[in-house]
């Protein structure tokens, strides 16, 4: 049986990346993906930079799966890991195909869609809204020609706009119900506080607007002023102070439950409405994907700023588990671009474990390393503040940990 | 009901795929090559997939890429598949599972 120099979890931008640059150095690189289409949460992305242009996340995806085909990369979709071993050689991969065997392990399998429970969330028609973005988008499949969505942030604000282009009308954006033991979201003015530390980064020209105007105002004093009704970005009415409490339908969503709520999340007595939808998303935010790692004896760490749990890792994507690497959003929630780049890293980082010829991998890996910091820089969508000073921490707790003889010591 | 984006703005028109036909719970639903068993039966506007085990409520697909199992469905009698991962292919044959209350599995 065949044993690979790489084998890669997770078809996305990450993953293709880092199978081109390891099989650009020589590598025999397979990738295997659960989903049955190539390019991971890439396949879903549609928005326009400010120049104008389309992100095409489609056309990347093709691009890459092109130049990994022409490159010998085996890529192999509908296939799910369910287990890992180390070996001798490396590691044993138990995968819904049978068992690979490589020397070098990738895990790149992403990020995953943070539920938020709330009485109603299992009737059928009410889904993610990354669900919502890949139906539309990938499978070019309506849910229901209306919908509202619960849960106000960029990616929420970003995918209104794509089912708005697939033909859906959004009736309304509103939050989740504040104060809930189940719910991440905070009140009114903690979700204007998270929205205007994004908006001079984010994708329309009129979100960039606001936050212009935010620089000179307090969030409290924006909230405050907040119509109830909502704000209109993209025709989307924004409702920041109206709160789902409840989704109703049996065999079906019909729609959803709302109360307006004060800045600071009481609710306003007598302002119970249902708002009727064919469709109801539910976003949370997103989490990095780690399942595989913590299959294995990889150390963790919980940051914040990274969307959750991250596998302990370097600069350079290893991992104190050996020949087991990281890239992507299974390291930190970021754009598709920052996965991008750090897939290279990756790719040649293990390549230059294989080949051994440091010298010439060495300044191909520098420069990587600053292609990641400069995708980082401009990220046009940045899901949390301080990612670039979270990420330099857990490079020096893996320094620390792994590298220095001196004993295990907390940074963090 | 017929939900297909087949012109998009910025992605432009559905190129022209092979139809295919499926039968969920018996009944046939058209449905194109390419296809996961979750798209297709969404496009006819079908949302309960299966019903759940204890309760018997009706479920549908949640997060569309595998990751919640929600969307569990029976195809050609005896494999448990996710309706979000799975490609549709001509004749093919789903059932929803039931709950176990009424005795069926």
């Amino acid at each position: 049986m065949k044993v690979w120099n790489l084998l890669i979890v997770g078809a996305g931008p990450a993953g293709l990346n880092a199978a081109i640059a390891a099989a650009g150095e020589g590598l025999k690189v397979k990738i295997i993906d659960e989903f049955n289409r190539i390019g991971g949460r890439l396949l879903g992305q549609l928005h326009q930079e400010p120049n104008g242009e389309w992100w095409n996340g489609i056309d990347v995806a093709n691009r890459l799966h092109e130049k990994a085909i022409t490159l010998g990369v085996k890529i192999e979709s509908g296939v799910s890991v369910y287990d890992l071993e180390q070996s001798e050689f490396g590691w044993k991969v138990y995968t819904s195909e049978g068992m690979e065997k490589t020397e070098k392990l990738l895990l790149a399998t992403g990020a995953t869609e943070v539920p938020t429970p709330i009485p109603g969330w299992t009737i059928p028609g009410v889904m993610s809204i990354g669900a919502a973005q890949v139906m539309g988008n990938v499978h070019r499949v309506k849910p229901g020609n209306t919908c509202v969505i619960i849960g106000a942030n960029v990616l929420s604000i970003a995918i209104a706009n794509e089912l708005r282009l697939c033909g859906v009308e959004v009736k309304e954006i509103v939050i989740s119900q504040p104060n809930s033991s189940l719910t991440h979201s905070g009140t009114p003015e903690k979700v204007m506080e998270s929205l205007l530390q994004l908006t001079h980064l984010a994708p329309s020209v009129l979100l960039r607007q606001a936050g212009r105007v935010a620089k000179y105002i307090h969030p409290s004093l924006a909230v405050k002023f907040y119509p109830k009704n909502g704000m209109n970005i993209l025709d989307i009415p924004i409702k920041i102070k109206t709160a789902a409490t409840e989704i109703i339908g049996d065999k079906k969503v019909k729609g959803v439950k709302t109360v307006n709520i004060r800045s600071n999340g009481e609710i306003i007595p007598n302002t119970e409405r249902i708002t009727e939808a064919d469709f109801v998303c539910i976003a949370g935010g997103l989490a990095p994907l780690p399942e595989l790692a913590a299959l294995t004896s990889c150390e963790f760490k919980f940051v914040h700023e990274l969307g959750g749990h991250i596998p302990l890792h370097s600069e350079r994507m290893e991992t104190n588990e050996p020949n087991l690497f990281v890239a992507g959003n299974i390291t930190g929630v970021e754009s598709a671009k920052v996965a991008m780049a750090q897939g290279t890293v990756a790719g040649l980082t293990i390549a230059s474990e294989i080949k051994g010829n440091k010298k010439h991998s060495d300044s191909a890996i520098e420069e990587a390393l600053l292609t990641v910091r400069k995708e980082r820089e401009e990220a046009l969508i940045q899901f949390q503040p301080n990612i670039a000073r979270a990420r330099e921490l857990i490079y020096q707790q893996f320094e620390l940990d792994w590298k220095a003889e001196s004993p295990k010591r907390s940074i963090s | 009901m017929r939900m297909r984006v087949d012109h998009h703005p910025v992605l432009g028109k559905q190129t022209d795929r092979k139809q295919v036909t499926i039968f969920f719970n018996g009944k046939p639903y058209d449905a194109y090559e390419g296809d996961t068993i979750a798209s297709a039966m969404m496009a006819q506007g079908v949302y309960a997939l299966r019903q759940h085990e204890v309760s018997g409520n009706a479920r549908g697909v949640y997060c569309n890429i595998g990751h919640c199992y929600e969307c569990r469905v029976k195809v050609e009698d005896r494999k448990v598949v996710r309706a979000c991962l799975t490609t549709v292919y001509h004749g093919m044959e789903i059932d929803s599972l039931s709950g176990f209350s009424e005795g069926n599995e």
